[in-house]
């Protein structure tokens, strides 16, 4: 007897549920909601840049966020926190299992959101169940037409929210509304709506039960001191299994004297669970724990005066009776990683020169021997302004002997605007009397001219020349 | 009330191997099963629409789906889709946006391009390019040229003239350099003595009593082109002798004094002729324009 090979999504309709976690989840999503569409939306004042204070500008080349600004050269500390989301993942899995994935995952908060419309609009778990089966009628029509037209606003104000980050939110909302906006923000907003409706209305569970790598390596991640969301067995069970209520198994002392379990099989926890499974056939990979099964046993005991705690947060140490070690090697060691990780880009971050300097020794050729016997190395070097002020510099260099030239072209001394980034081709020229190694090291030095508080920087890098030349003198053999 | 039906315990495939071993028959999601499909309706659509099958010699070229692009001499081409013509279209696209630069270009000295910044930013990009596809064969990638064969451009020493006229001179019409070889008319001794006093006009540590003697074998023969001072004449392209630039003759390779009155003898005795191709005809006065800009800021002009 075997199943089809393939078989049509069972549909899930979750029942509502009120409780801590339920609360708790809410909570978060209001949060996080609240965050992501009004963040674009507020104002910070700078002098002479945008007045967003979360813009991503890549036609600029600069990301603003608040008082930071972040250049093209500073791009590895994307990957810096993108090496702390993975740290920090790992390190909250290990301790608290997949609260990312019941609590902040952004599947899991639109798909909460697209199931509050739903049971607004169309009513909770029975309701929901019959107009699925109902033909269709005009009652039909109007709920699902509802429904789908809430969830399409709200995809559509996500996809515009998204490209707000990467523009001036009054001006490029004006602009898309008029038409005058670039093909990238209508494809954008396109393709979000696209798929935060699949995703969230349609494809919902099946998400992280088929789609999301996450649940599937979740497993590795556990040990046996991770926080899961567990049905106690040995209280739900004991030793004659769950049994409904009935005559003389009305109360809890009567259950536990015949040595029925503590689970009056109502089956609420397996009613509200958004992944369609059952918490009493154990931890399986669909669950996100978003501990809703918890609030509904617990809704249940409380109302027939039961302990609660049958389905609960726990570990599988403490379900054995063992202590759960929660400092162990594995935790400790991630969180020192991201300790690590984390101090290393806020140093990065705050360390970040005002003004860089970039030098680049010409290669081809390294050097050339110029009329008079000296011998010539040319650099490319970009000064970036980093800061709000307007900086004077003068080009100079340290290591080398006095009477080595500097030849910057036109100028020896430049004035930077704001965040202007300034390319130079510098020539030294060199004397071979006084070279005393193919290769030798010197750094070009920026003096700032006028205002005291500009840094000085420094960048080090060398002077080549050809081996026959060195120690050579320019006018004599 | 407990849970529904829907949910059925996992099956296996109904196989048995190796007397107990079994396989779960998880059923794939439907929808899968339907983007699958979808992705084979695509692949198909895509067959039709881009250039896909050979067949004998030709090949199915893709309906509804061609390109239009003009060509640099304006004709108007139309093909079937292919990686060539976007190109092409790529092309065109840029040859209007450098036309602006181009335009500006015909109509401006070498020192308005000096003082414009973005327009010298313009002439660097292009000439980077035409150096590279024009000039590199001979001169290298990054002027330096070759000794002996090819003249550094990235010096300060110029054998026809540093200035943007000369430069634009030497490009477009060309140039050619003939040092003469002395070898059958000046007797050996002569010729000892005239190199090592074209030593000595570079300052090296030679015998000053034979460079004497070589003064006058160089005021009979060698000014015409090497000037009076033996500072070069820029219009017959005779290098000036008093610098430490020897052009063509591998004095910088040598090692001992001996070395370089070899390599100064090989050339007086044997001579040299070199070519600078004409550019005119095959650059437009424009692209010209371009690289004698981005030559004379090379070596720092005249």
């Amino acid at each position: 007897m075997t199943q089809p090979q393939y078989q049509a999504r069972i549909a899930v309709h979750p029942r509502s549920v009120k409780g801590r976690f339920r609360t708790l989840k809410t909570a978060i999503l209001l949060l996080a909601y609240a965050v992501y569409f009004l963040l674009p939306w507020l104002r910070w004042d700078r002098e002479n840049a945008p007045d967003q204070a979360v813009l991503f500008d890549l036609a600029g080349r600069k990301f603003y966020v608040f008082d930071l600004v972040v250049y093209a050269q500073d791009i590895f500390w994307l990957a810096g926190l993108l090496v702390i989301f993975a740290l920090l993942l790992f390190f909250v899995t290990g301790l608290a299992g997949r609260v990312w994935c019941g609590y902040f995952c952004f599947q899991t908060l639109w798909t909460d959101l697209y199931m509050f419309v739903e049971r607004w609009i169309q009513g909770d778990r029975n309701a929901r169940m019959k107009l699925a089966r109902a033909p269709w009628r005009a009652d039909k029509i109007l709920r699902l037409g509802a429904t789908w037209l809430a969830w399409l606003l709200i995809a559509v104000t996500t996809g515009v929210t998204f490209v707000l980050y990467w523009g001036d939110a009054p001006v490029l909302l004006r602009q898309m509304l008029t038409g005058e906006a670039p093909f990238a923000a209508y494809a954008t907003v396109g393709f979000l709506t696209l798929t935060t409706f699949v995703m969230a209305g349609l494809a919902r569970e099946q998400v992280c039960t088929y789609m999301c790598p996450y649940a599937r390596f979740q497993g590795v991640m556990f040990d046996e001191n991770t926080l899961i969301v567990a049905y106690d067995e040995q209280r739900g069970e004991r030793d004659k299994g769950r049994q409904k209520p009935r005559k003389g198994l009305m109360n809890r002392e009567a259950r536990i004297a015949q040595g029925v379990g503590d689970c009056i099989d109502c089956g609420y926890c397996f009613q509200v669970c958004p992944v369609g499974i059952d918490i009493r056939d154990g931890l399986q990979y669909q669950c996100i724990s978003c501990a809703l099964c918890i609030d509904a046993c617990d809704t249940i005991m409380d109302s027939i005066g039961h302990p609660r705690g049958l389905v609960r947060y726990t570990s599988e140490n403490a379900l054995a009776g063992k202590p759960t070690r929660l400092l162990n090697p594995k935790n400790l060691g991630y969180g020192a990683a991201l300790a690590v990780t984390i101090g290393a880009l806020v140093w990065s971050v705050a360390h970040r020169a005002d003004v860089e300097l970039a030098v680049y020794q010409i290669r081809q050729p390294l050097a050339v021997s110029l009329s008079d016997g000296r011998v010539q190395n040319r650099y490319r070097i970009k000064i970036n302004n980093k800061t709000e002020r307007r900086l004077t510099y003068r080009l100079g260099q340290e290591g080398l002997e006095p009477e080595a030239e500097i030849d910057a072209g036109r100028f020896r001394q430049f004035t930077l605007e704001p965040e202007q980034m300034l390319p130079l081709q510098v020539k030294v020229r060199r004397d071979p009397r006084h070279v005393r190694q193919v290769r030798e090291s010197f750094a070009f030095v920026l003096e700032p001219v006028g205002q005291g508080e500009a840094p000085v920087v420094r960048h080090a890098t060398q002077f080549y020349t050809p081996p026959a030349q060195v120690r050579g003198d320019a006018h004599a053999g | 009330m407990s849970k529904d039906k829907t949910q059925q315990s996992v099956q296996t495939t109904g196989h048995t191997w190796d007397g107990d071993l079994q396989e779960y028959n998880n059923p794939l999601p439907r929808w899968w099963l339907w983007a699958f499909y979808a992705t084979i309706v695509f692949a198909v659509a895509y067959w039709f629409l881009y250039p896909t099958l050979p067949i004998g010699r030709d090949y199915t070229k893709g309906i509804g789906n061609e390109i239009t692009y003009t060509t640099a001499d304006g004709k108007t081409v139309t093909t079937h889709w292919n990686t060539r013509a976007l190109f092409l279209k790529e092309k065109e696209e840029a040859r209007k946006r450098q036309a602006v630069y181009l335009e500006k270009l015909s109509q401006v000295g070498y020192e308005d391009i000096a003082r414009d910044p973005e327009l010298s930013a313009f002439v660097f990009s292009r000439a980077r390019v035409l150096f590279a596809d024009n000039c590199a064969a001979c001169h290298q990638a990054g002027g330096n040229g070759v000794p002996v064969e090819y003249p550094n451009l990235l010096d300060d020493a110029w054998l026809w003239g540093g200035t943007f006229a000369d430069i634009e001179q030497s490009i477009a019409n060309g140039r050619t350099g003939t040092m003469p070889g002395w070898k059958d008319q000046l007797p050996e001794p002569q010729i000892d003595a005239v190199v090592e006093y074209v030593l000595s006009l570079s300052g090296e540590a030679v015998d000053a009593e034979k460079a004497a003697t070589g003064k006058p074998v160089f005021m009979n023969n060698c000014t015409a082109c090497h000037g009076q001072d033996g500072k070069g004449q820029k219009f017959l392209g005779g290098a000036n002798l008093t610098d430490r630039i020897w052009t063509i003759a591998r004095v910088t390779q040598a090692n001992s004094l001996d070395g370089k009155r070899n390599a100064v003898r090989e050339v007086v005795e044997n001579g040299k002729r070199r070519t600078m191709p004409a550019w005119k005809g095959r650059l437009s006065d424009t692209e010209i324009k371009i690289l004698t800009y981005y030559v004379h800021e090379l070596g720092g002009g005249q």
